[in-house]
């Protein structure tokens, strides 16, 4: 049962040379084959492409020049360039975008020897909180194909949570990775902006936007942050930092770690059903010996209004060169240069980034950017500022990650801020440039999912990790599975 | 009734790096289309622009140059329409916060000194071209333009007149040259100038300006000015008004249509951009920059007038160029009076190279050469006259002055008494020329000279004869 493995299994598996990369790639690539019907999760398999990549890794791995993640299949969301690869971020307007390089991701995997498994289904340009807003249709939560995933990386985390792949790369512009790993009970990292290069990840939101990764465990989002994280000079925004130890930081335990409970998470927006489980969980890490602090943050509120401004402002401008003129979607007809770009844009986009491009076009023009571009901007210090503030009296935050469990398919459709506000408790960290994470905690109405998120202050990923490894070294939420696809064997 | 006419200059400097303001493509010219187009100058998705370094250090010797103020923090902002040439569908530029604030342009107008005030310069990336030749329905897009750093250079509203506009951007450009950031090369597109144009009473507020645009060459900014000035006097003389617009010149028709009005105008939704950090610019960034600052013409104008007593218009010519001033004072450094080098420089030699179509980083004569042919001039040796033929024969070849005054027998005659012998002789000859001389007419002696000159194959020292001649005549008991 190899697609049970988790990473860090299947990579000392592989190094004992138990079993080759080829074999691990098929194993996957089987299950993909057999179940992505049902869940829709992936977007592009190309088994040739990923098995003549998993040759190498075994070709490395006989030279003796294997690093832990050689031979391991990794999904990555289809908004990651890699070379050859059909590169669509869920739209029409990419369709038939086969990238001509790769995504320093890509590339960081690469260079490990990792092998890429596929491409995985996402909201449309990562717009969106149920991965409803795909041009490739909607993906299904494992747990119950009723409910969505979450969004906008579902793909990455309904593949996870269903043994077809490992570990998946997702981004993070305001809760993508995070909301979905806590509806499909699994665990996602966003590192803190800057840590990962975005050159070569297809932008929605810049000053927002963070790659990383999906997996079962906080030991095998180590061994994949490690992959992920490090300087590139052709990201302005990355931050020139060594990246830590993150596997080897894992076990340092929580004893005299102060966790900040932020009032505001704990209100009457939070379902009952969530509310419990987390609550035992801080219980658990309380019994393991950390210390629990109350915290406020007490500008949160602001946080979903004022990332509505910003993240549409942003995203208006990083799409407008999908005008149909180099490449990507251009309408069959058209009468002159300006119906070429209304008509190929009309088709290209759909409702949900149409939206987000006409409240961007809005906020930014002329006569409004005042009273809510830089008005956003004021309140983004503020949201951040409480993070500073409250991270004076305690060494991570948590809360839910989610206020509810997964919603049904179709729920929210027909209200786009109901929508929205599924994302009040993580928005925050991204409007501060914080790392954040989701773990699975226990399950709430339904037997859905219900995650724990932790927040770290800048470039605190390694004791994020540790904290969370050491709630998985005294709770088994991370080793339940969907029934309906199978029971994880360690 | 007499108007005032107000016009304002912005200028596009394309900077001298070798790639692209924010992607490692290079910026060399006429390579065939889209061959220096990298996946970030072609916005492929996932794509992010880094600042290039040489840029921002370009921008601050310009700072320096002008005495502007060089911001600590500046911000580069998103410009954003749609055109087919644009590829992200925005133009990174620097908005509320440019990288050099104020600043000032010193020329001279005819005898007098002007002095423009700048009002800002940002740095900002170019557009590719769209090519409506040769396709044929369609157009074709060449983005190899697409990201060639340009510093944009806007002047306060204080030119007066058409000449005075050219002759800032005379001065504008001779200065981006000498300090190396633009080759200023205004057919390849190197320096282009938009001229923001407004008539009015004198005393009265500003009037309603109309911006031109297309003006690569400074006869078509001289032309446009004009026109416009023309245009829009006759318009308000009519009873009419001056709509805010910009206009296109037509070099052909030597006039300026309309291109969109300010009701047409785009609203560029302007906002920082998020793909970069603000352009921070330390105080040691500037020191650095400052120590490899060649001499500035303003400074060398001055020397000159102190130095050597050179006249302002004459400083102002020899600093026309970095080559030119340093050839100067090549000339100077080899002896030879700073008089006569200025004369020379901005005569005799600008004049070839104005033939030629070249300047004074290809001398054909170097300084040295130069100066040997300038110090055959002050001992005598040859006349004036003689030293321009000699000057253009050397500009033929590699040969020295001497060389040629021996081979063509140019030679001057200072010899006293060869020339005495040619005046006696003159004397001899010419009895009416004599007489009438004594008779009063000065005319006379101008004739005497004329046939020593004659008699010696024009070799002889004319001062060397005058001196002789005069005191012959005098001498005479008459």
């Amino acid at each position: 049962m190899i697609h049970t493995w988790s990473i860090a299994r299947l990579s000392r598996a592989l190094a004992g040379r138990e079993l080759s990369a080829v074999e691990a790639a098929r194993a996957w690539l089987d299950r993909i084959d057999r179940l992505n019907g049902r869940l829709n999760a992936f977007i592009t398999v190309d088994p040739a492409k990923t098995l003549s990549q998993a040759r190498e890794a075994d070709a490395r791995i006989a030279r003796g020049e294997g690093g832990a993640l050689t031979g391991v299949p990794i999904a990555h969301k289809d908004l990651f360039c890699a070379r050859g690869w059909l590169t669509t971020c869920g739209s029409k307007m990419l369709s038939g975008f086969v990238s001509p390089y790769d995504a320093h991701v890509i590339e960081q995997f690469d260079r490990a020897g990792a092998v890429i498994l596929g491409k995985t289904n996402m909201d449309e340009f990562a717009m969106g909180s149920s991965n409803e807003n795909s041009f490739f249709g909607a993906v299904k939560n494992p747990w119950d194909e009723r409910a969505v995933p979450g969004g906008s990386s579902g793909g990455s985390a309904a593949a996870v949570a269903a043994l077809l792949a490992p570990g998946a790369t997702g981004t993070d512009t305001g809760g993508s990775i995070r909301q979905p790993a806590s509806h499909t009970g699994v665990c996602g990292l966003r590192p803190t902006y800057g840590r990962v290069s975005r050159y070569g990840m297809v932008a929605f939101a810049s000053s927002l936007d963070q790659g990383g990764p999906l997996a079962r465990s906080a030991e095998d989002l180590a061994l994949m942050l490690a992959v992920m994280a490090g300087f590139d000079a052709r990201d302005s925004t990355c931050v020139d930092r060594p990246r830590e130890d993150y596997a080897g930081a894992l076990n340092r335990g929580v004893k005299g770690l102060r966790i900040g409970l932020p009032r505001e998470y704990f209100t009457a927006d939070l379902a009952s059903d969530v509310r419990a489980p987390i609550e035992a969980a801080i219980a658990a890490l309380r019994g393991a010996g950390a210390e629990v602090v109350e915290v406020s943050l007490p500008n949160q509120h602001l946080s979903v209004p004022v990332y509505y401004v910003l993240a549409p402002a942003e995203a208006s401008s990083n799409l407008s060169r999908y005008d149909g003129v180099r490449y990507g979607h251009r309408a069959a007809e058209y009468a002159d240069l300006n119906d070429m770009y209304a008509k190929s844009r009309a088709q290209g986009f759909g409702r949900e980034v149409k939206r987000r491009i006409m409240i961007g076009t809005y906020v930014l023009s002329h006569g409004y950017y005042d009273a809510y571009y830089l008005q956003a901007q004021r309140l983004r210090r503020l949201i951040a500022n409480d993070f500073t503030e409250a991270f004076k009296r305690c060494d991570l935050i948590m809360g839910p990650a989610s206020p509810t469990v997964a919603f049904d398919l179709g729920a929210h459709t027909k209200d786009p801020v109901q929508m929205y506000l599924d994302d009040l408790y993580t928005i925050p960290i991204n409007l501060a440039g914080l790392p954040g994470m989701s773990i699975p905690c226990g399950f709430g109405a339904g037997g859905r999912p219900v995650g724990l998120q932790i927040v770290g202050n800048y470039f605190d990923e390694a004791r994020m990790l540790s904290a969370a490894h050491a709630f998985q070294q005294v709770t088994d939420w991370h080793t339940k599975t969907p029934p309906a696809f199978g029971a994880v064997s360690r | 009734m007499t108007w005032e006419v107000v016009i304002g200059l912005e200028t596009h400097a394309q900077l001298t790096t070798a790639s692209k303001i924010f992607s490692g493509a290079s910026t060399a010219f006429g390579a065939p289309p889209n061959t220096q187009a990298s996946a970030v100058d072609l916005a492929l998705p996932g794509t992010l622009p880094v600042l290039n370094r040489g840029a921002v250090e370009r921008a601050i010797r310009f700072g320096l140059a002008v005495g502007g103020a060089i911001a600590a923090r500046s911000v580069f902002a998103r410009k954003n329409y749609f055109y087919p040439d644009l590829p992200k569908g925005y133009q990174i530029s620097q908005y509320e916060q440019p990288v050099v604030a104020g600043g000032v342009i010193a020329f001279m107008l005819g005898d007098e000194e002007r002095r423009v005030r700048l009002t800002r310069a940002h740095l900002e990336e170019d557009a590719g071209k769209s090519l409506h030749e040769d396709f044929h329905g369609m157009t074709g897009i060449d983005l190899n333009r697409a990201g060639t750093p340009l510093l944009e250079i806007v002047s306060e509203p204080e030119m007066r007149s058409a000449a005075e506009a050219v002759a800032y951007a005379k001065a504008l450009h001779a200065l981006v040259r000498w300090i190396g950031i633009c080759d200023g090369n205004m057919q390849e597109g190197s320096f282009r100038c938009d001229a923001n144009v407004s008539v009015r009473r004198p005393g009265e507020p500003l009037g309603t300006r109309c911006e031109i645009k297309n003006l690569n060459s400074f006869r078509f900014l001289e032309r446009a000015i004009e026109y416009e000035v023309r245009r829009q006097v006759e318009l308000i003389e009519d009873g009419g008004k001056v709509v805010q617009e910009t206009r296109l010149f037509d070099p052909d028709r030597g006039e300026t249509r309309s291109m969109r009005s300010k009701e047409d105008a785009q609203d560029y939704r302007y906002f920082p951009d998020p793909d970069l950090l603000p352009l921070e610019i330390s105080p040691a960034w500037i020191e650095e920059t400052k120590r490899a600052m060649p001499a500035l013409p303003q400074a060398l104008r001055e020397r000159y007038a102190a130095q050597h007593g050179l006249a302002p218009a004459m400083a102002s010519l020899l600093t026309e160029s970095r080559e030119k001033a340093a050839f100067f004072d090549a000339v100077v450094a080899a002896g030879v009076a700073a008089r006569t080098a200025a004369n020379w420089i901005n005569g005799e030699y600008a004049a070839l190279l104005n033939d030629r179509g070249v300047d004074f980083s290809t001398p054909p004569v170097d300084a040295a050469r130069f100066a040997r042919l300038l110090a055959l001039v002050s001992t005598g040796a040859i006349s004036g006259k003689a030293a321009k033929d000699v000057f253009l024969a050397m500009a033929e070849g590699d040969e020295d002055a001497q060389a040629i005054v021996t081979r063509l027998g140019l030679a001057q005659i200072s010899d006293s008494s060869a020339i005495e012998a040619a005046v006696d002789q003159v004397l001899a000859a010419q009895g009416r020329l004599v007489e009438d001389y004594r008779a009063g007419k000065e005319k006379a002696f101008n004739a005497l000279v004329g046939q020593v000159m004659k008699a010696t194959q024009g070799k002889a020292n004319p001062q060397e004869a005058s001196k002789i001649l005069r005191a012959k005549l005098g001498s005479d008991p008459n």
